[in-house]
């Protein structure tokens, strides 16, 4: 790839004084080495608005756009046709919003998705609401009708800018061709820098016709945004002298250290610190699951070690994450002594659930880089915590309450084991994208993490049917490492026509369909607080086998295997490890009633953590 | 709760006051009043909101205004160190026998009468919602046909602006 990058662009516009402020230091320093100098740039060229869209892809580094064309957008498709970028023809304009989540997530680039207006730009709306909660770097470009038709209920017409106003980083309705590339690369660099989030540009259809000039690069124009990257010297003193003296303290390790390239800085503070790591659903891989200090996850389902750690901490040290309900549990009883030093790129996140006593604003990674410093300094004074009680009685919660599940009494296949395997099998190269449900929480719970950007999911917005799509995204993104979809037979059957495209564009993803049969999470909650009355929530996959997920998976041009033993996982999974050529589906058939372990209760205190059913874990409060 | 006034400074740009107001009703907040105009600088818009809401969830209201990407600045004006007013337009019932007490009301409140008609006075008025509603309590007695009232509008004391500084040199 000789174009440029996102990242190159965006560091260039950044020398204009209208964004001195935001500066590109957030961007991934880990994968510096796949920016490239910067081509020299053409000169104005007469082209139309769609060619100038297209040139403006090109320019901004855009590797690859999954999208379906449409009416309005049908201008745009004309230059795509020869463009270097390379189109990929989704089957639902959702599965194309997230390929591009799931691009964007492996990769740390700006994933594109393109639809066309009406229906075309609202099927992007989940995937963009998912973007959202999750923020990702996504520019979705949809078309518009005409500009004498906006506003008049013209034929596949709808307000998307208003559709997405509360789902988007920002969003344009373009006015004029002249506005097509400075647009662009205001939409990446908005989706890209600072908290990174999906970014919409709608573009009327004769706006892609008309006649312009395209130059490049243009000048942004946004006053209103200057990210603050850099933390204030005098918050992050504080924290040091509260790291180094506290008792009990933790990280709380969010998906923002992800995003900011903080990994390798996080282990230096935890290594230097000997504090205990914590890493939530979307933090997962940030932190190496092998290394002594992780506890795991935190939350709804989180390892006892880590929901106890947090609530009895004398110190929360909160980097990149958000006080989310699912981590928190009952508010008013998350953490009850912690002292709490938040740090986060975006000011409105501190604060917003729980106080913080130390607020610090500013990219994860100098946080961290300037945390280090700050706590050698505290170091070199002589003053270091004591953390041998601490550490005496975490180490004997993971002991006694390591995660685990029971073998199923009735004989069937245990899904932890499925996944267990997986994990294994592919080991701690692989990126794996799960669905939403039982399936996600044992994939972010039984595969172990070692390396950053290997675990995608849905976590804020809890979107089923992402796991197929995203995986097709990621492995795009990275063509040379194996892609596993963790998928539940029911996110499976909202998007699994994305297999389709996989088979044509010879993206080989694998897809691990854990099929129990049911809404395996909504049927947990039905049998712990419904009294066990299941309604609507048996698929069918198992009682009438409809559909057949190895016909389904001929059908859409892969490979379907099916596996229903626990002596046949092994040979099954290297089985599909073994093509390579086009997408493998494998449908393993297990147990119904597995539940995911430990649980804290919607709505309940993390003290109220069950360890399994009917099981509370024994903490020892007098030790504290 | 208590009453805040925010001035914010957005780019004059289509749609800003969606984006702006559909903040408010999305995190939760009810808007009292709401005045929007232009500033000195033609390229920037002054939108002037009262609300009535708590410190914290203030806070977090103005950070999530503060992260629009074409709001460029917002101050909470302090009613003491600030001058706020309002404007209304109001149609009485005003025939010949009761005309003199109407404008003596009018008088009172330094208000004008823009429009007369044999049976009614239009008054215009301006002033805090305080001494607006004084006098719309005084005019009541004599019928109020119609009424249409402005959002606040309200301007820092002394020499100092909101509208200068580095925030705004670029817009």
């Amino acid at each position: 790839m000789t174009r440029p990058t996102p990242e190159t662009i965006a560091h260039r516009i950044h020398a204009t004084p209208a964004t001195v402020a935001a500066q590109a230091g957030h961007h991934q320093p880990e994968r510096a080495a796949e920016r490239h100098p910067v081509p020299t740039p053409p000169g104005p060229a007469k082209v139309t608005g769609a060619q100038s869209l297209v040139k403006a892809l090109e320019s901004l580094g855009v590797e690859v756009a999954f999208g379906i064309p449409g009416g309005a957008i049908l201008p745009a498709y004309d230059p795509i046709y020869d463009s270097s970028v390379r189109h990929i023809l989704v089957r639902h304009e959702q599965g194309a919003g997230h390929a591009a989540t799931g691009y964007a997530q492996a990769t740390g680039k700006v994933g594109v998705c393109i639809a066309t207006s009406g229906p075309g730009a609202t099927n992007l709306v989940t995937p963009i609401a998912d973007a959202y909660m999750d923020s990702v770097a996504v520019v979705a470009i949809t078309g518009q009708v005409a500009r004498p038709a906006i506003g008049t209920d013209a034929f596949q017409e709808a307000d998307i800018q208003g559709i997405t106003l509360p789902i988007t980083k920002h969003n344009f309705l373009v006015q004029n061709a002249e506005e097509i590339p400075r647009v662009l690369a205001e939409a990446f660099h908005l989706a890209s820098t600072g908290r990174p989030g999906p970014v919409l540009v709608d573009v009327p259809k004769d706006v892609l016709q008309a006649q312009t000039t395209f130059s490049w690069p243009p000048t942004l124009d946004l006053p209103g945004y200057r990210p603050t990257l850099h933390p204030h010297g005098k918050q992050i003193r504080e924290a040091a002298r509260l790291m180094t003296g506290a008792k009990r303290p933790v990280l709380y390790v969010g998906g923002g250290v992800l995003k900011a390239g903080a990994t390798e800085a996080l282990r230096k503070l935890a290594e230097l610190t000997g504090i205990p790591v914590v890493t939530t659903l979307m933090a997962r891989g940030a932190f190496p699951d092998s290394h002594q200090q992780h506890l795991g996850m935190p939350g709804m389902h989180g390892s006892v070690a880590a929901v106890y750690a947090l609530q009895k901490a004398d110190l929360l040290v909160a980097l990149g994450a958000r006080f989310d309900d699912r981590v928190t549990g009952k508010l008013d009883s998350f953490a009850p002594d912690a002292a709490i030093v938040h740090a986060d790129i975006d000011p409105a996140e501190i604060g917003k659930n729980r106080a913080a006593d130390v607020p610090i604003v500013g990219d994860a990674k100098y946080v961290i880089e300037e945390l280090l410093g700050a706590i050698a300094a505290e170091q070199a004074a002589g003053r270091a915590g004591d953390r041998t009680a601490w550490w005496a009685q975490l180490d004997d919660l993971r002991q006694r309450y390591p995660l685990g599940y029971d073998e199923p009494s009735d004989g069937t296949l245990a899904p932890q084991y499925v996944i267990e395997r997986i994990g294994k099998l592919a080991g701690p190269d692989a990126i794996y994208c799960a669905g939403v449900g039982q399936h996600q929480m044992w994939a972010s719970q039984f595969i172990s993490y070692e390396k950053p950007h290997t675990w995608l999911n849905s976590g804020g917005a809890g979107t089923m049917g992402y796991a197929v799509p995203a995986a097709m995204g990621a492995k795009v993104g990275q063509p040379d490492t194996t892609v596993w979809a963790i998928d539940g037979d029911g996110c499976f059957q909202m998007t699994n026509q994305e297999l389709a495209t996989c088979a044509l564009e010879r993206i080989p993803i694998k897809v691990a369909v854990i099929n129990n049969g049911n809404l395996g999470m909504v049927r947990q909650w039905q049998t712990l607080f419904y009294g066990e009355r299941y309604s609507n929530t048996d698929l069918g996959t198992h009682k009438h086998r409809i559909p057949d997920f190895v016909k389904l998976a001929e059908a859409l041009g892969c490979v379907g295997l099916r596996c229903e033993t626990k002596e046949d996982v092994d040979k099954t999974i290297e089985a599909a490890m073994a093509i390579n050529d086009a997408p493998v589906v494998i449908d393993f058939v297990v147990g119904k009633d597995a539940m995911v372990w430990p649980m804290v209760a919607a709505g309940t205190s993390n003290d109220e953590i069950m360890f399994a059913r009917g099981v509370r874990p024994a903490f020892d409060e007098d030790e504290l | 709760m208590s009453k805040h006034t925010l001035s914010v400074l957005v780019e004059n740009k289509p749609g800003v006051l969606a984006r702006v107001s559909g903040l408010f009703s999305r995190r939760g907040f009810n808007i009292d009043s709401l005045a929007v105009g232009e500033t000195e600088h033609a390229e920037i818009s002054r939108i002037t909101i009262v609300v009535n809401a708590d410190e914290s969830p203030l806070e977090q209201v103005t950070k999530q205004l503060n992260k629009l990407v074409n709001v460029l600045k917002i101050v909470e004006l302090d009613p003491v160190q600030s001058v706020q007013r309002e404007l209304v337009l109001v149609k009485v019932r005003a025939d010949r026998a009761i005309r003199s007490q109407v404008l003596e009301t009018v008088n009172l409140f330094r208000a004008r009468v823009i429009d007369v008609a044999p049976d009614t006075l239009t008054i215009e008025a301006t002033g805090t919602a305080d001494k607006l509603d004084a006098l719309l309590r005084d005019l009541e007695p004599y019928g109020i046909k119609e009424m249409v009232q402005s959002g606040m509008v309200a301007i820092g004391r002394g020499s100092r602006s909101i509208t200068t500084g580095p925030a705004l040199r670029a817009a």
